[in-house]
């Protein structure tokens, strides 16, 4: 039931996007005026998709056909490379979902680890320079960090490329294309990590503290079970459960943060497509990318209340 | 004579509630702000709210200042110069920027972009929020699930893909918004960033809603209008400060997020936009350090003020947040 109603909940969500994404493009600027400027179609092709579209009739019927052509998979083209948008979306998502997803990984690892051990020495200096450096980190912008990072590591020590996902000219195979995806990579998944962690840390933080307040954790003391042991059975599964929905819902900011990574090391991703779509003001490529996003964000709230429902014994029933 | 003097004696007020009487009449007398003076010492009294207090002080002082501090105007023609990229000299004191102007300049100016957009959109976010929020508690019905339909819907929608959007498709229309493009990044940022709070402004009003002075006042036969203002409004105010102030911190990061992806207003300085010219100009590369160490450290610095005063402000209202955070 509980459940029926978030998914009833995500599709209006999704449904609200669509209506969204169509009277904002609507609203700063006529679709035929833009066709016109894009200089890689031809007349007679500007004409075939103001038919198809049926952009010179009411907007009601636009929308309908807007709403059948988005269902179908159909959004629209790039003004720019003048190819279906849903292939140039398709072409970047697996380099940002790689970056995205191993920076996640990492943050959802250690964010909380820290969170744990600074709770556990609630108000010792361990715990105030755990917590204060998390909300300091909190409050950089990370594509300047992700700048320290380049100068400190790529410029100081040369180690790491700074930019692109592999070495220009690059024809290698296999393993050694791997690995040089995997050297580039090293910078902008450190950058988006450090950029998660912080967050994660101090929620974990507040987590604990809270957790470590129940009777059963005092139980657990006076009975005297070692720390490690209390704070691996007893502390970490409570607190980890309010966290997993940060991780979850913070989705939308690591995909906004991938954007500012991606264009800073030149990583060819969905933000890189970004960049490129607001410097050509390509709209109908800035609308697929919004749309992807914003269907990628409601996804993973649903997948985290699902993952949630399954955590928590409490919620299931 | 001892029967009048009775009830004259239960007229009479001790020492003590004389007291109390007064203080409350000076205190309401004060009016909002002067209420508001005790509290905020108290704020600052906590060292978090101090040490941002002070920051904030600092580069409140810089933006109002900064046309009359800078060395020079970046806008002028004699601005340009042929020392590219210089490290910091006597004459520029954080060096040179790509067409040979003064960085610092730059720096001081950019600090009105973050405050006025920082300041502008929480504002903005926070009418909405609050409106929406009491609408919802004080309505009930169908009116709050309307509204917390569309709260629900604009809590996922993901900020910066959300900002980016706008930001460029009205960016258009820059030339007919008030303040250009500062105006379209104000708006954007508030615009999508008030669905957190209104859902924290309607839980707190519901509960508000419910005691016994708002049902009195109610029934006495008060207007909706004239128990929202009298009754709600002045109760939620610390909550919808203490909320507003640490989205201040949120719309500075989004703004310089969106000006470090050329969404910027071109005709003001900001430091995302001069983060953004560094790295083009190749400033990390020549080590130009004076010119892409500052601005960020700026953004942060703003950033950490305006949360560390907002955790301090919630800390006030509510001791046991503090205890946890």
């Amino acid at each position: 039931m509980n459940m029926l109603k978030k998914l009833l909940t995500a599709g209006s969500t999704l449904a609200f996007v669509l209506c969204f994404n169509f009277f904002l493009f609507r609203a700063v600027g006529d679709p035929k005026q833009d066709l016109a400027r894009n200089p890689k179609l031809s007349k007679a092709a500007q004409d075939a998709i103001i038919e198809q579209r049926g952009l010179d009739q009411s907007q009601w019927i636009q929308f309908k056909h807007y709403v059948a052509d988005t269902l179908s998979g159909d959004l629209g083209r790039s003004f720019v490379t003048n190819r279906p948008v849903v292939e140039e979306l398709i072409d970047a998502l697996p380099d940002t979902l790689l970056i995205v997803g191993v920076a996640t990984v990492l943050a959802s690892l250690i964010g909380p680890w820290i969170g744990l051990h600074a709770g556990w020495k609630r108000g010792r200096t361990q715990d105030t320079l755990l917590t204060q450096s998390s909300v300091v980190l909190y409050a950089i912008p990370v594509f300047w960090l992700g700048m320290l990072l380049i100068v400190a590591f790529a410029q100081a020590i040369p180690l790491l490329p700074t930019g692109h996902a592999t070495e220009p000219g690059s024809t290698a195979k296999g393993m050694a294309h791997a690995v040089d995806i995997a050297k580039h990579a090293v910078l902008p998944i450190t950058t988006l990590t450090l950029g998660l962690l912080a967050q994660y840390s101090v929620n974990m933080r507040s987590s604990v503290v809270t957790a470590m307040q129940e009777d059963h954790i005092l139980t657990a003391r006076a009975i005297g079970l070692p720390p490690r042991t209390i704070r691996r059975r007893h502390i970490l599964r409570n607190a980890l459960l309010p966290v997993v929905t940060v991780i979850g819902l913070n989705l939308g900011f690591v995909l906004g943060g991938a954007i500012t990574v991606e264009a800073l090391f030149s990583w060819p991703g969905i933000g890189t497509l970004t960049m490129q779509a607001i410097q050509g003001k390509d709209y109908p490529l800035l609308q697929g990318l919004f749309l992807l996003s914003s269907a990628m964000v409601i996804l993973m709230n649903v997948a985290t209340d699902l993952i949630y429902s399954r955590l928590d014994p409490r919620i299931r029933n | 004579m001892s029967e009048s003097s009775e009830p004259r004696q239960l007229l009479t007020f001790t020492e003590e509630q004389r007291a109390t009487a007064q203080k409350i009449l000076t205190a309401n007398r004060r009016g909002p702000i002067g209420r508001m003076a005790p509290a905020t010492l108290s704020v600052m009294r906590d060292a978090r709210g101090a040490i941002g207090g002070i920051i904030l002080l600092l580069f409140g002082v810089m933006a109002l200042l900064a046309p009359i501090l800078a060395p020079q105007d970046p806008n002028a023609a004699s601005s340009f110069s042929s020392e590219i990229l210089t490290g910091p000299s006597a004459h520029y004191w954080l060096g040179t920027d790509e067409n040979g102007r003064d960085v610092l300049s730059q720096l001081l100016l950019g600090s009105q972009a973050s405050m006025l957009v920082g300041l502008a959109a929480a504002f903005v976010s926070t009418v909405i929020g609050t409106a929406v929020g009491i609408a919802s508690a004080w309505f009930g019905g169908a009116m709050d699930r309307a509204l917390s339909m569309l709260d629900d819907w604009f809590l996922v929608l993901p900020l910066i893909p959300v900002a980016v959007l706008a930001a460029a498709l009205l960016g258009n229309r820059a030339s007919s918004v008030p303040l250009g493009q500062t105006g379209v990044l104000i708006a954007v940022i508030g615009v999508f960033g008030w669905a957190g709070t209104s859902r924290i402004v309607r839980a707190e009003a519901l509960s508000l809603k419910s005691r016994a002075y708002v049902e009195r006042s109610r029934v006495l036969g008060a207007s909706h209008l004239r128990v929202i203002r009298q009754q709600l409004i002045p109760n939620l105010l610390p909550l919808v400060l203490a909320n507003s102030v640490i989205y201040v911190s949120l719309a500075i990061l989004t703004e310089s997020t969106l000006s470090f992806l050329g969404l910027g207003d071109p005709n003001r300085y900001s430091w995302g936009g001069m983060l953004e010219s560094a790295q083009s100009a190749g400033a990390l590369t020549s080590g130009a350090w004076t010119y892409f160490l500052p601005p960020g450290l700026c953004i942060a610095l703003v950033v950490l003020a305006f949360s560390l005063v907002g955790h301090a402000i919630e800390h006030r209202i509510d001791p046991r947040l503090g205890e946890q955070k």
